[in-house]
C-alpha cells in the first residue's frame, strides 16, 4: 500500500503540507479534494517522484510504474494525438490500438491526424487522459482530469476512466464533489495547511 | 464597354518576391558604378563591369575551381566539426556540472581571444594547410556551444516531467521533446556561425598563405595591386559563403518541418 506519514513540504517560508497522513486504496480509487493552495498537486508530485518531502515518509512507491494526467495537458505540440500516446507506450503498442482508444473518448478521424496544437482544449484533455490510462502503470495520478470537458464529453470520459482504472491504484484529485459522488467514493479533504480529514 | 483583368494578389506577391532582391541588387550595383565614375581610378575602385570581366576570365580555368575547393573543404569541415563538437559539448555540460564548470571559462576564453592570436599560434604549431580548418572550427565552436546549451536549458520542464513519470527512454525522448526545443537555438547559431567561419577562415588564409587557397589569391591581388582580382575573389567568397549558408539552413529547415509535421503513428 502506498502511504504518506507525517509528510511536510515547504516552498520557502510557506508550509504547503504539514504532517500529512494519507493512505491510497491498494488497487482502487482514492479521491482527494481541497481548496486552492491546500497542497493537492504537491501530493501528486510526491507520489510521481517529481518532488522529495522536506519531512515525513512516502512509502510503497518502490518499483511502481507511474502514469499521470497533470493539471495542464503537457502534450508534445508537434506530435499527433497518436504520436503523443505512443511516445509513452513505445512500439510494443500498435497505432491501431491507440486509435481505437482515442475513438472511445470521442476523438474523430480528422482530429487524429492533426498535430495536437491544432486540437481544441477538450480534445487535448482527452489525449492526455488516454495517454495516462493506456500506460502500463501500477499507480495512476489524475490531477483535475476532467477540467475543460463539456458535460457530454465528461460523462463519456468518466466512464472510460472508471473502466480503465479498475484494479489499479489511482488517485483522483478534484474540486468537484459531484465527481467523487459519481465514482461512489467518499473523498479525503485536504485542509488549508495540507492535513487530511475524511469528508463529511 | 471594355473590361480590365488585374493580376491576382498571389501573382503580385510572387512577382514582388523575385523582383525585390533584383531591384535591391540593381540599386547597389548602380551606386557602385556611380562611385567608380566619381573616383575614376580603376586601381582604387574597379567598376562592376570590370569585376564581371575578370570573373568571366577566371571561371573557365581549372585553377579557379581548385582554389575554391581548397578553401571550401577546409572552412566547411571546420564549421561542421565545430557544430558537432558544440552540440556534444553542450549536451555534456547540461548533464554534468563538472563539465559545465570546466568548459564555460574555456569557451569564454576562445570567444574573447582575437582571431589573429589563434592564427599566429596555429602557424607556430602546425602546417598552414590546416589553418583555415582550425580557425573556422575555433570561431564557430563557442557560438554553437553557447546557443545549444541555452536551448537545452530552455526545454519545457513540464514535458521533461512527463518523460520522467512515464519512464520514456532517452532515444524516444530526444526527437519528441529535446530536439524540437533545441533546434531553433542551433539554427540561430548556425546562421551566425557560417558567415563567421568564412570570414575568419579567409582572414587566416590571407595571413598564413596556404598554397592554392582563396586567401593566397587575395594576398597576391594586393601584392600586384590587382583591384579587379581582389573584387572578383571577394564576390566569389560572398557567393560561396551565401550558398553554403543557404544549404545548411535548407537542411535544418527540412528537419524542422519534419519535426513540426509530427508523427501520425
Amino acid at each position: 500500500m502506498i502511504t504518506l506519514r507525517g509528510v511536510t513540504q515547504r516552498f520557502g517560508d510557506e508550509v504547503v503540507l504539514d504532517g500529512l497522513d494519507l493512505d491510497l486504496v491498494d488497487g482502487g480509487l482514492t479521491v482527494l479534494m481541497g481548496p486552492n493552495g491546500s497542497g493537492k498537486t504537491t501530493v501528486a508530485r510526491l507520489l510521481l517522484g517529481l518532488a522529495v518531502p522536506d519531512g515525513g515518509v512516502v512509502s510503497g512507491l518502490e518499483g511502481q510504474r507511474r502514469a499521470a494526467v497533470f493539471q495542464e495537458d503537457r502534450l508534445c505540440e508537434h506530435l499527433t494525438a497518436v504520436g503523443n500516446v505512443r511516445l509513452v507506450l513505445g512500439r510494443t503498442t500498435g497505432a491501431s490500438a491507440v486509435v481505437s482508444e482515442l475513438r472511445r473518448v470521442g476523438l474523430d478521424g480528422e482530429s487524429l491526424v492533426k498535430p495536437v496544437r491544432d486540437l481544441s482544449g477538450g480534445q487535448r484533455r482527452r489525449v492526455a487522459i488516454v495517454r495516462a490510462l493506456m500506460a502500463d502503470a501500477d499507480l495512476i495520478v489524475l490531477d483535475e482530469p476532467f477540467k475543460g470537458l463539456d458535460t457530454e464529453a465528461k460523462a463519456l470520459v468518466m466512464a472510460y476512466v472508471r473502466e480503465r482504472c479498475d484494479g489499479r491504484t489511482t488517485l483522483l484529485i478534484t474540486h468537484d464533489p459531484a465527481e467523487a459522488e459519481w465514482f461512489g467514493i467518499r473523498p479525503i479533504e485536504l485542509t488549508r495547511r495540507g492535513t487530511s480529514e475524511p469528508s463529511r | 464597354m471594355t473590361s480590365t483583368t488585374y493580376p491576382s494578389a498571389s501573382t503580385r506577391s510572387l512577382t514582388w518576391r523575385f523582383a525585390r532582391p533584383a531591384l535591391v541588387l540593381a540599386f547597389w550595383v548602380g551606386v557602385w558604378q556611380v562611385a567608380t565614375v566619381v573616383v575614376h581610378q580603376e586601381i582604387l575602385l574597379v567598376s562592376p563591369a570590370g569585376v564581371l570581366v575578370r570573373l568571366a576570365e577566371l571561371i573557365p580555368t581549372a585553377g579557379f575551381w581548385g582554389t575554391i575547393g581548397h578553401s571550401f573543404v577546409r572552412i566547411s569541415a571546420g564549421f561542421l566539426l565545430a557544430a558537432l563538437a558544440g552540440v556534444l559539448g553542450a549536451a555534456l555540460a547540461a548533464t554534468s556540472r563538472v563539465v559545465d564548470a570546466l568548459a564555460t571559462p574555456l569557451v569564454t576564453a576562445i570567444r574573447s581571444t582575437p582571431v589573429v592570436s589563434f592564427i599566429i599560434l596555429v602557424l607556430m604549431w602546425a602546417d598552414s594547410g590546416q589553418l583555415a580548418f582550425v580557425i573556422s572550427f575555433l570561431m564557430v565552436l563557442p557560438i554553437i556551444y553557447t546557443n545549444v546549451l541555452e536551448g537545452i536549458r530552455h526545454r519545457d520542464r513540464s514535458l521533461l516531467d512527463v518523460a520522467t513519470v512515464f519512464g520514456v527512454p532517452l532515444l524516444r525522448r530526444l526527437p519528441a521533446i529535446d530536439v524540437p526545443a533545441v533546434l531553433p537555438f542551433f539554427v540561430a547559431g548556425c546562421k551566425i556561425g557560417v558567415g563567421l567561419a568564412w570570414k575568419s577562415g579567409i582572414a587566416a588564409e590571407v595571413i598564413g598563405l596556404p598554397r592554392g587557397s582563396i586567401g593566397e589569391q587575395l594576398y597576391q591581388a594586393k601584392l600586384f595591386l590587382s583591384t579587379a582580382d581582389l573584387f572578383a575573389w571577394t564576390v566569389v567568397i560572398v557567393a560561396v559563403s551565401y550558398g553554403f549558408e543557404r544549404l545548411v539552413l535548407a537542411l535544418l529547415t527540412r528537419v524542422q518541418i519534419r519535426l513540426s509535421r509530427g508523427r501520425t503513428t
